[in-house]
C-alpha cells in the first residue's frame, strides 16, 4: 500500500499532489522502497534509510514554503478594537529555521495562528497567507483541516497540555494518520513506533502502550514532536517549543529538531523569546515588537549587528554568564565572629512531601548557610527541590529531619505568637506576577498588608511607608489606588518586591522572581533587586533555573539535583570553574545569545557529552 | 515624568545616606536595559482618568446586560408594588383592603382589572374595586396575591442569605483546612444531601409552623437546608484559589487562617457566590411555593402564592384568575431572578459571551450609553496595554477582567 495512497484528491491539491505522492512506501518489516506516483521532483528522496515513515521534501527551487504577505490581524474586543498584528511579510523556505522573536504581547503567535487559520471567532485576518502553493487566508473550515497536521504542523510550548492525559501515547500519534487517511490499524502502529524511535524514545514497541504521564518532560515533547511529523508535514510551527523545559533538555529538543529538519527539509517557524535559542537554532531573526516587524534578515546580521534600537535592547537584557550586577557585599561570618548567627542555617535538611498517607523524601542531607546580608543562589531543574527549600525557610512546609534554623530559631517549631514575629523578619517575593497579587486589592492595601497583619504603624505611617516603597522600585505613587490587572508583569512583580520589604526583613526569599518576565523587563527587575540589595542588605535566598541570572546576582551558589546538594560555593567558582559533571553539563547547555559562539558552544556540549559516554540527543 | 523619577532618586539616596555608600545607582548601561520597561512606568505615569476595580469591571458588564436589566426593574416594581399596596409589619398601604376581611362578592368574584381601551371596544382602562377579583368568601384577591408576593419576596430574601452565609462559610473552611475537616464537613453535606430536599423541608416547615411566628421561622429552615450546592462550590473555587501565590505570600507573612480566607479566598469567589446566591433565591421561591401548595408551608389566613394555587386548581376552568394571578407571579418572579443570575454569570465571566456582549452594546441598555462612552474613553488607555495579553496568545487563560472561571460549572 503506498502511504500516500489514500490522500484526498481535490483539484486545489493538484499542485503538490506530484511530489507528495511520491513518498515511500514501508512494507512490514519497515524498509523503504522509494515508488514515485507522479513525475519524480528535485531533491527528493527518502528521509533515511530505514525509515518509510515520513519523506524528505523537494527544495522547491527557492522559492517559500510559507509565507506571510502583508499579514494584519485585529481582535474584537469588549473595549474595541485591538490591532495585533500589523501589516507583517516574511517567507519560510523549505529546510529553513526561521525565529520570531519578541516579547509577550508582540504579536508573534497570533502571526503564527494565521498559517494554520487557528485564530479565534473574534479576530479578522487582512493580507494573505501562503502555505506551498495554497492560500490559507482563502480556505474554508474543510481546506483548513485538511492542511492542518498534513502540510503546517504545530509543536506546543507545555507538553503536559499539549497531550491528552486518558489517551496512550500510540492512540494520539495514530489520530492524525487516521485522519488524513494514511494509514489505519497496524500498519499506523507500526509507523507510531517508528516514529517515536526517530525522536529518540529508545523501546518504541513498548511505551507506545504508555500514558502521557509515564513520560518525562522532555519525552513528552519528543512526542509532540513525533505528532507533528507524523503525517509529513512540509512546515512545522514550533511554538515557544522549549520554554517550558529544563535547560538541559532544552539543549536536546532542540537538537532533534535541527536533525529532524535536516533530514526532512521542513521549514521551521520557531517562535520565541529565548535569544540563545534564536542564536543556536534559526537561519533567519524576524523581531516583532507591538505587531510589527520591525527587524529582519540573517541571523548573524540580526544578532551580532542588530540595527533597530529594540533589537540592540531586547540584546543587551539578555543576562549572559559573566556579566555582574553590583550588590552589596556580605559581612563574612569567620570563626572569631561566632556570636554573629547565621541568616538562614541548615544542616542536614531532609523535607518529605506526604501524599495518601505515603511520605515522598524530596529534599535529602542539604547543608548550607546564609550570611546577613549574603545572597546564596539556588540552582537546579525543575524536581530538582529548590522550590521546596524556599518554602521551607518561609515556614510552608515541615522540616523532616536536620535542622533549618532562621537567626537561630526554627520556624515550624515556634509557638503561635513567636512564629508570627520571626514572619515578620521574612519577605518573600514569588515566581507568578499574575498569582502573587490578590486581584481584589489596590496596590496600596498589597503593600502595606503585612503592616496590616503585624498591627505596625497607622494608616497614615503605613502609606507613608507604601510611598516610600513605591519610590524605590520606581514607580510613581498614584499607583497606590489602582489594581493588579492595571499594571503590567515587571511592574507587578516591583510591587512584589516592595511588598516584599514593607517590614524590613532581615531574609527575603525570592522564588524564580524573574522567570516570568520578558528579558528586558528582568533586566530592570534585577537590576532593581541588587540595588534594593546594596541599599537594605538583606540575606536572600534567590532560587533560579537561569544561571546567568544567578551568576549576575549571587554571592555563593548551590546547586542541587533531585534534592541532593551536587556543588556549592562562591559564585566564581562554581559557575565559572564547576568541579561537578552535573554542573558542567548545566552551564553547557545554556544557550548563548550569539550564533558563532554558541556553535562552539554546541561542539563543546558534544565533545562534553560524548566524553561522558551519552549521546547528544 | 522626568520630575517624578527625579524625586525618585533623591528619596533613595536620602533613604539610603545613612546605612552606606550606595553603589552610584545602575550604570549607564544598566538604565540603557531599564528602557523598555520605563516605556510602561511612562505609560503608566501618563494614565489618569478613574481606576476600575474588578467590581466595577462586573458592574459595567452586568449594566450591559438587556435581560438582566429588564428582569432587575421588574423585580424592584413588583417588590413596590407588593410592599406598598397593603403595607408591611402594621405600615398601611395604599390599598384599602385587607387580605384578611371578606365583604360581599360582587358579579361572581370576577376581577374588575380591565387593560383595553374603550376606543378599542373595550371597557376602558380602569383599576375598579376588585383588580383581581375576589375569592370564595368575597376577600379581596389582589390583597391576597399582593401578601403571598410579600410573603415569597421575604421568603427568597432570607433563604438566599442564609443559605448563601452558610453555605460560603462552610466550603471556604473546608476547602482551605481540607484534612480532616474537609471530611467532616462535606461528609455533613453529603448528609443533607442524600435526604430528598422536599421532605425534608416539609417535616421542619411542620414543626416551624407550630411556632405561629410567621413566616421567617420557615424561611431559616429552608436556608439551613438550601446550603449544600453552594458550599461544593465554594470549596472547588478554595482549592484552586488556596495554591495560588498570593495566598502563599499572605500565609507566608503571618496571616491568621480568619484573614487569608476573609480577606483574600471569599473576595475572589465572589462571582461563584452572588450567581449561586440568585439562583439559590429562585429555587427556594419554587420551594416554598412547593411546600405551601402541599399543606406544609405557609396556613390560612396567611396567604402564600403556593397556598392560593393549590386552593383554587378546582376553580381553574370556572374562574380562572384565582390560579392565574398568582402562578403569573411565581412566574414573573422566578423567571426575574434567574436572567439576573444569568447576567450575573457573563458579568463575571466575559469569556462565556463575548459575541452576545458585542451585539448588546451595539443597542446599548437603558439610555446609560452616554456613561458608557466615558467609561469606554477612560478604560481605553488602560486596555491598549492590558488586552495585548488575551490578543497576543488566544491559547492563554490569563484574562485580565475575569472572575472565577466557570462561576456555575456543575451547579446548573
Amino acid at each position: 500500500m503506498s502511504i500516500f495512497g489514500r490522500r484526498n484528491n481535490e483539484g486545489d491539491d493538484a499542485g503538490r499532489a506530484g511530489s507528495r505522492r511520491a513518498g515511500t512506501a514501508g512494507d512490514g518489516a519497515g524498509t523503504a522502497t522509494g515508488r514515485s506516483a507522479g513525475p519524480p521532483s528535485s531533491g527528493f528522496s527518502p528521509a533515511t534509510g530505514s525509515l518509510g515513515v515520513v519523506q524528505r521534501h523537494p527544495d522547491r527551487d527557492g522559492r517559500p514554503i510559507l509565507s506571510f504577505q502583508d499579514v494584519s490581524v485585529t481582535f474584537d474586543t469588549e473595549f474595541g478594537q485591538v490591532e495585533a498584528v500589523k501589516r507583517v511579510s516574511f517567507d519560510i523556505r523549505p529546510g529553513e529555521v526561521v525565529a520570531l522573536v519578541g516579547e509577550s504581547g508582540s504579536g508573534k503567535s497570533v502571526t503564527s495562528a494565521t498559517a494554520m487559520g487557528l485564530l479565534p471567532g473574534n479576530a479578522s485576518v487582512s493580507g494573505t497567507v501562503t502555505l506551498g502553493d495554497r492560500e490559507v487566508t482563502a480556505l474554508d473550515d474543510a481546506g483548513l483541516r485538511r492542511i492542518r497536521g498534513m502540510h503546517a504542523a504545530m509543536v506546543f510550548q507545555e507538553p503536559m497540555t499539549a497531550l491528552n492525559p486518558v489517551l496512550t501515547v500510540g492512540d494520539q500519534l495514530t489520530e492524525a494518520l487516521n485522519l488524513h487517511g494514511i494509514a489505519f490499524g497496524t500498519e499506523a502502529d507500526r509507523r507510531a513506533e517508528e516514529l517515536l524511535e526517530l525522536v529518540g524514545i529508545p523501546d518504541a514497541r513498548n511505551r507506545l502502550k504508555q500514558y502521557p504521564h509515564q513520560f518525562s518532560g522532555g519525552q513528552r515533547q519528543r512526542i509532540v514532536i513525533a505528532m507533528a511529523i507524523s503525517c509529513s508535514p512540509e512546515v512545522i510551527i514550533a511554538d515557544e517549543p522549549t520554554t517550558a523545559l529544563d535547560v538541559t533538555v532544552q539543549a536536546e529538543i532542540l537538537e532533534l529538531l535541527r536533525s529532524l529538519k535536516n533530514q526532512l527539509n521542513t521549514g521551521i517557524l520557531l517562535i520565541t523569546h529565548n535569544m540563545g535559542v534564536v542564536a543556536d537554532m534559526a537561519d533567519r531573526v524576524c523581531v516583532m515588537l507591538r505587531g510589527e516587524l520591525v527587524e529582519s534578515g540573517e541571523v548573524h546580521q540580526v544578532i551580532q549587528n542588530p540595527q533597530h534600537p529594540y533589537t540592540q535592547r531586547l540584546l543587551a537584557s539578555v543576562p549572559r554568564l559573566g556579566a555582574e550586577l553590583e550588590v552589596a557585599e556580605p559581612e563574612p561570618v569567620t570563626e572569631t565572629q561566632t556570636r554573629v548567627s547565621y541568616a538562614i542555617q541548615s544542616e542536614g535538611m531532609c523535607i518529605e512531601y506526604e501524599h495518601r498517607g505515603r511520605k515522598n523524601r524530596v529534599v535529602h542531607d542539604v547543608d548550607f548557610t546564609v550570611s546577613p546580608g549574603e545572597i546564596l543562589g539556588l540552582v537546579g531543574e525543575s524536581g530538582s527541590g529548590k522550590s521546596t527549600i524556599a518554602k521551607a525557610v518561609l515556614g510552608l512546609l515541615p522540616v523532616a529531619q536536620g535542622s533549618l534554623k532562621i537567626h537561630g530559631e526554627d520556624l515550624t517549631r515556634l509557638a503561635g505568637g513567636a512564629a508570627r514575629r520571626m514572619r515578620k523578619r521574612i519577605g518573600v517575593v514569588f515566581q507568578d506576577p499574575a498569582a502573587s497579587l490578590d486581584p481584589r486589592f489596590p496596590i496600596g492595601d498589597v503593600i502595606t498588608e503585612p503592616m496590616v497583619i503585624h498591627r505596625v504603624g497607622n494608616r497614615a505611617s503605613q502609606m507613608a511607608r507604601a510611598y516610600e516603597l513605591l519610590d524605590a522600585v520606581k514607580l510613581p505613587r498614584s499607583v497606590v489606588n489602582r489594581y493588579p490587572h492595571e499594571l503590567s508583569g515587571g511592574q507587578r512583580q516591583r510591587i512584589s518586591i516592595a511588598r516584599a520589604l514593607t517590614l524590613d526583613p532581615e531574609v527575603l526569599i525570592a522564588d524564580e522572581p524573574t522567570s516570568a518576565l520578558d528579558v528586558s523587563v528582568q533586566a530592570a527587575v534585577l537590576d532593581m533587586f541588587a540595588e534594593l540589595q546594596s541599599r537594605y542588605e538583606f540575606a536572600c535566598l534567590f532560587v533560579s533555573h537561569d544561571l546567568a541570572v544567578v551568576d549576575m546576582l549571587a554571592h555563593r551558589v548551590l546547586v542541587l539535583k533531585d534534592g541532593r546538594e551536587v556543588e556549592q560555593g562562591p559564585t566564581a567558582d562554581v559557575l565559572h570553574h564547576p568541579t561537578q559533571d552535573y554542573t558542567k553539563r548545566l552551564l553547557a547547555a545554556a544557550p548563548v545569545p550569539d550564533p558563532d559562539e554558541q556553535l562552539t558552544k554546541r561542539t563543546e556540549r558534544r565533545q562534553l557529552l560524548q566524553s561522558l559516554g551519552e549521546t547528544p540527543y | 515624568m522626568d520630575e517624578n523619577m527625579n524625586r525618585g532618586v533623591t528619596v533613595q539616596q536620602a533613604a539610603a545616606g545613612p546605612s552606606r555608600q550606595v553603589a552610584a545607582g545602575p550604570s549607564r548601561q544598566a538604565i540603557d536595559m531599564a528602557d523598555l520597561a520605563e516605556v510602561e512606568d511612562a505609560r503608566l505615569r501618563q494614565k489618569t482618568g478613574k481606576s476600575y476595580s474588578q467590581g466595577q469591571l462586573v458592574l459595567r458588564r452586568f449594566r450591559n446586560h438587556q435581560a438582566a436589566m429588564v428582569s432587575a426593574v421588574f423585580l424592584v416594581l413588583i417588590f413596590i408594588l407588593a410592599f406598598s399596596s397593603i403595607g408591611w409589619a402594621g405600615i398601611p398601604g395604599w390599598w384599602d383592603k385587607s387580605y384578611l376581611t371578606s365583604s360581599s362578592v360582587v358579579d361572581g368574584g370576577a376581577p374588575t382589572l380591565s387593560l383595553v381601551p374603550q376606543w378599542l371596544g373595550g371597557e376602558g382602562i380602569r383599576w375598579g374595586e376588585h383588580p383581581f377579583g375576589q375569592d370564595n368568601t368575597g376577600k379581596d384577591y389582589f390583597a391576597l396575591v399582593m401578601r403571598g408576593t410579600q410573603q415569597s419576596l421575604i421568603i427568597a430574601l432570607v433563604v438566599g442569605l442564609v443559605s448563601t452565609v452558610i453555605g460560603a462559610t462552610i466550603g471556604a473552611i473546608a476547602g482551605y483546612f481540607r484534612g480532616w475537616v474537609d471530611s467532616l464537613l462535606m461528609r455533613l453535606t453529603d448528609l443533607i444531601i442524600v435526604i430528598p430536599l422536599l421532605v425534608l423541608a416539609a417535616v421542619l416547615g411542620r414543626m416551624t409552623a407550630s411556632l405561629n411566628a410567621g413566616i421567617i421561622p420557615l424561611a431559616l429552615v429552608l436556608g439551613l437546608v438550601t446550603w449544600t450546592s453552594l458550599a461544593r462550590l465554594v470549596r472547588g473555587e478554595v482549592l484552586s484559589l488556596r495554591e495560588k501565590e498570593f495566598v502563599a505570600a499572605a500565609v507566608a507573612m503571618g496571616a491568621h487562617p480568619a484573614r487569608v480566607i476573609g480577606r483574600h479566598l471569599l473576595p475572589n469567589t465572589v462571582g461563584v457566590i452572588v450567581v449561586n446566591a440568585t439562583f439559590a433565591i429562585a429555587s427556594a421561591i419554587l420551594l416554598e411555593t412547593s411546600l405551601s401548595f402541599l399543606g406544609f408551608g405557609v396556613r390560612a389566613p396567611e396567604s402564600s402564592l403556593g397556598l392560593l394555587i393549590s386552593e383554587y386548581q378546582n376553580a381553574f376552568t370556572t374562574r380562572p384568575w384565582l390560579f392565574w394571578w398568582p402562578g403569573m407571579l411565581i412566574l414573573a418572579i422566578a423567571l426575574s431572578v434567574n436572567f439576573l443570575g444569568d447576567g450575573l454569570r457573563d458579568a463575571f465571566d466575559p469569556r462565556q459571551g463575548a459575541r452576545t456582549a458585542r451585539r448588546r452594546r451595539r443597542f446599548g441598555t437603558f439610555g446609560i450609553s452616554g456613561r458608557e462612552k466615558a467609561l469606554d474613553a477612560a478604560t481605553a488607555g488602560t486596555t491598549a496595554t492590558a488586552t495585548d495579553g488575551p490578543a497576543e496568545s488566544p491559547r492563554d487563560d490569563e484574562t485580565p477582567f475575569t472572575g472565577p472561571a466557570d462561576p456555575l460549572g456543575p451547579g446548573r
